[in-house]
């Protein structure tokens, strides 16, 4: 009798289990807490950034050309600027990132010469971005004789966004079941066979979501341009779809921000604003199609 | 029923056309190309940047030890030239402390947070929140340390100038985190879920088990997620240059100006003549800071093979 | 059976995967036209010698092979073109893999790989190979849907018709029934006693039961040596030459 009182006390709520669960939910909304100290700054950011931009933000600002020495005007040549400069350095570090892991993934075997060019790729995507700017300067402005150019600057943007892209179409590759290799090899197929007929078209979502988003870095860096093409000012016809020849030097949004923010006095307050909402909004729209593409993708999957 | 088989009908299968095997053999051989390519870049990076950097190297001017640390750095005098990085150096490593003092407690709090506290249908909004903070472009966080930061700092602490270590340190923190958390929270969610079910049925507490159980087993995967964010702000150029101020000084309290390595090549790279001393040295200084990020991500990556081989 | 009916020749094959041999010299005979059955307990290399014959040993890493595997007279570790070798052999794996191309272009897989482009005699090889692997009145209105949607069976059965599609003189099928059940086995095994007329098959299989309803000679093989190799009738019998055999076959280990 008196043990079966005891055993019912066993599962009772003591003091110590109220301790637990109450270090429990402390715990939860610490970390809680933390989260949201580091979420909350980007809506804080983005909402004041677009009330201080707001007396500019229209699309005369887009499609208008700096006027009076950028204190007047809009954005134009720097945003095309950055869509020539984007689109260039995509096509360029795309089909070469794609092979190269499609290298690293389906032909490489595991010997010392393929682990040091993993850790070729690891390097080059820690390099910063002042030091591929150097790079830039030394090798195709100097070296290669392109001179301050688009050709430069896309050159040295598509080196600098090539380990990601090889990274993310890596992790799409590996994606695609063995399986599906081993039965292909069984029937007599090649590697190539098998990873045109089955393994890519599988793989091509993550592929070009990982594009997509290196979309983004292209068009937010400055100091890799800034020495190699990009330019204070260039003089362009407003609303003209392509104003650039690939030897010139071109505007950028980028570019264009750090220079009315830090090296135009008197500029009207609303500007710098304006131009970073448009970098940020661009930015932010480009990710978030890339997120969807994926979200889309992979309810479509096929095994 | 079926058919009868006719197997001694057999079609015999033709041979792959030429054309096709060679078309194969030329597309295998471009894709070995673009796979070596990764290593042809990294040495040429190396190379063209060391080329810019090595006649100063070998002229009488110059003395490695006065570079890597003296304090002085007067690159423009006219009497007095000097080219000590040391001030810079220091201002780096006192940047990318403070962020990471101020990052590693909160990103790695948020990726357990995401990891183990938070509920299905928040997580996947707030992991995209994440992505797309991490999207930020380096020039667009620079703006914001110069004007909101700025404004900010001199509100709360009464300094004469809003741009300084304070500022620079607060920035590169935001801009860390987003690593920290999508790294340390892949490293927890490769944590069996054994281990969580073991602990679970002991009657720990999902705090216990936090502390316990699932740090100790990630540590090496959250230890490569905050190498990798200290890798980040080291790299970091624009950022910086904008919001640290302009004053190349070893810093005595939080809002004192410094400059880094990286935004002082980026300040006066526009301006040295090329070819000269100044020019020289800069690129000597991206050698420098080419090392020196080398050393962070081959430690980083040597910490996640570790992870892997669990 | 005299010399002019051998298929496979194996003689002294060793294979190491990184330095530990997992079969140690085995030499044996398969003749044409007769399905031999290899049976013994998991880990014995019973996989790993189907992976030698049609040579996707290449693609494990680490893994060394010796000896000499012969095909009508002509050894496979020097075989000039490595794709055609493995189109002359058919191979059924374990686990069903439909490939996540639609039913009509798993079955044209192999016959494309190999230069085939003729519409006309494509649709005839698919219509033959699903008719043999006894698949065709299920899928024949569907040709065109997606090969993964199929069930466990019906998967099987597709692989045996790709298997079946580049028309190989030998056919491999490893333990193929232990994912699915056993209604599409039986519906298999009819297939193979049809199939056995016209090309050599080699069944491996851990249910020895299997083995002694189809096979007309099997060898027992454990820890990559060989037990024991005979007819099925006097593997199962109660006398065979090998104690051991006796007690793997009626189950006192394995």
């Amino acid at each position: 009798m008196a043990d079966a009182m005891q055993m019912s006390n066993l599962f009772a709520r003591s003091a110590f289990t109220g301790r637990k669960e109450l270090s429990q939910t402390l715990a939860r909304w610490a970390f809680c807490a933390m989260t949201v100290m580091m979420v909350a700054p980007l809506f804080a950011i983005v909402a004041y950034l677009i009330i201080r931009a707001a007396p500019s933000l229209n699309w005369e600002f887009l499609v208008d050309i700096p006027r009076q020495g950028m204190r007047e005007g809009g954005i134009w040549p720097a945003f095309i600027g950055t869509i020539y400069l984007v689109v260039i350095s995509l096509v360029i570090a795309a089909p070469i990132g794609v092979l190269a892991a499609i290298y690293l993934n389906e032909y490489a075997r595991d010997n010392w010469f393929n682990r040091i060019i993993n850790l070729a790729v690891i390097n080059l995507a820690g390099v910063p971005s002042i030091v591929h700017a150097l790079f830039g300067l030394g090798a195709f402005v100097y070296a290669a004789k392109f001179g301050y150019s688009i050709i430069s600057a896309s050159l040295t943007l598509a080196i600098m966004t090539l380990p990601v892209i090889i990274a993310s179409t890596r992790e799409a590759l590996a994606s695609v079941p063995m399986a599906f290799r081993e039965a292909c090899w069984n029937v007599g197929a090649t590697r190539w066979q098998t990873i045109r007929a089955v393994v890519l078209p599988n793989a091509i979502s993550g592929i070009l979501t990982g594009v997509i988003l290196q979309v983004s870095r292209a068009a937010g860096e400055t100091a890799p341009i800034m020495f190699t093409g990009a330019v204070f000012y260039k003089a362009v016809q407003r609303g003209n779809l392509f104003p650039y020849h690939l030897n010139e030097q071109c505007m950028a949004l980028s570019m264009h921000l750090y220079t009315v923010a830090t090296q135009v006095p008197n500029v009207k307050e609303s500007i710098p604003y304006a131009t970073a909402v448009v970098l940020l909004g661009s930015v932010l729209m480009v990710n978030a199609t890339a997120i969807a593409v994926r979200v889309w993708l992979r309810t479509r999957k096929k095994w | 029923m079926n058919k009868p088989l006719d197997f001694h009908q057999r079609m015999r299968l033709p041979k792959r056309p030429l054309w096709a095997v060679f078309g194969e053999k030329a597309l295998e051989a471009l894709i070995r190309l673009c796979g070596v390519s990764a290593i042809i870049f990294v040495l040429a990076i190396f190379f063209f940047i060391f080329r810019e950097a090595l006649p100063v190297l070998f002229s009488g001017r110059f003395n490695i030890l006065e570079f890597l640390f003296g304090v002085k750095w007067y690159p423009t005098s006219a009497v007095n030239v000097r080219y000590g990085t040391w001030a810079l150096t220091v201002g780096s490593a006192s940047v990318t402390l403070l962020a990471m003092v101020i990052a590693v407690p909160f990103g790695l709090g948020a990726a357990i947070y995401i990891s183990e506290f938070c509920a299905p249908k928040i997580k996947e909004p707030l992991k995209i929140v994440i992505e797309l903070l991490a999207a930020i472009p380096s020039v667009v966080w620079g703006f914001i340390g110069l004007t909101v930061m700025s404004k900010l700092i001199v509100a709360v602490t009464g300094a004469p100038l809003g741009v300084n270590l304070l500022n620079g340190g607060v920035i590169l923190a935001l801009m860390s985190v987003p690593i920290i958390v999508s790294i340390g929270e892949d490293a927890l969610k490769a944590v069996p879920d054994s281990y969580r079910e073991a602990a679970l049925a002991l009657g720990t507490t999902k705090w216990q088990l936090v502390y316990r159980v699932l740090v100790p087993a990630a540590k090496n995967g959250l230890l490569a997620a905050v190498l990798l964010g200290v890798g980040r702000a080291v790299g970091e150029t624009m950022a910086v240059l904008m919001a640290t101020g302009h004053a190349v000084q070893i810093p005595h309290s939080l809002v004192d100006p410094i400059r880094t390595l990286t935004a002082n090549i980026a300040a006066e790279l526009g301006e040295a003549p090329a070819g000269s001393d100044h020019y020289r040295v800069l690129f000597l200084t991206g050698v420098l800071l080419f090392c020196i990020t080398f050393a962070v991500n081959m430690t980083a990556d040597f910490v996640i093979r570790g992870v892997r081989r669990k | 059976m005299g010399e002019a009916l051998k298929k496979i020749e194996v003689n002294g094959l060793r294979l190491a995967y990184g330095g530990r041999e997992v079969l140690h010299g085995l030499s044996f005979d398969i003749y044409r036209n007769e399905i031999f059955a290899v049976i013994g307990p998991a880990q014995s290399g019973k996989t790993s010698f189907l992976r030698c014959l049609n040579r996707t040993i290449d693609f494990v890493p680490g893994a060394a092979m010796s000896g000499s595997v012969r095909i009508d007279g002509e050894d496979v570790g020097r075989v000039r073109d490595v794709h055609s070798l493995r189109r002359r052999i058919g191979m059924v794996a374990p686990l069903p893999v439909g490939l996540p191309l639609s039913i009509y272009d798993n079955v044209a897989f192999a016959p494309r790989c190999a230069g085939l482009t003729a519409k006309a005699e494509l649709d005839a090889i698919v219509e033959k190979s699903l008719r043999q692997a006894a698949l065709w009145d299920e899928v024949k209105d569907r040709l065109g849907s997606l090969g993964t949607a199929l069930s466990g069976g019906q998967q099987q059965r597709l692989t045996i018709a790709r298997a079946l599609s580049h028309q190989p003189d030998i056919l491999c099928l490893d333990e193929f029934s232990i994912a699915i059940d056993p209604v599409t086995t039986m519906r298999i095994e009819e297939v193979l006693k049809e199939l056995r007329s016209q090309i050599t098959i080699i069944l491996v299989t851990n249910l020895t039961h299997q083995a002694r309803r189809l096979a007309d000679r099997t060898m027992f093989l454990w820890n990559g040596d060989i037990v024991e190799l005979d007819t099925t009738e006097k593997i199962f019998s109660d006398a065979p030459a090998n104690p051991r055999t006796y007690e793997y076959v009626n189950g006192i280990f394995g």
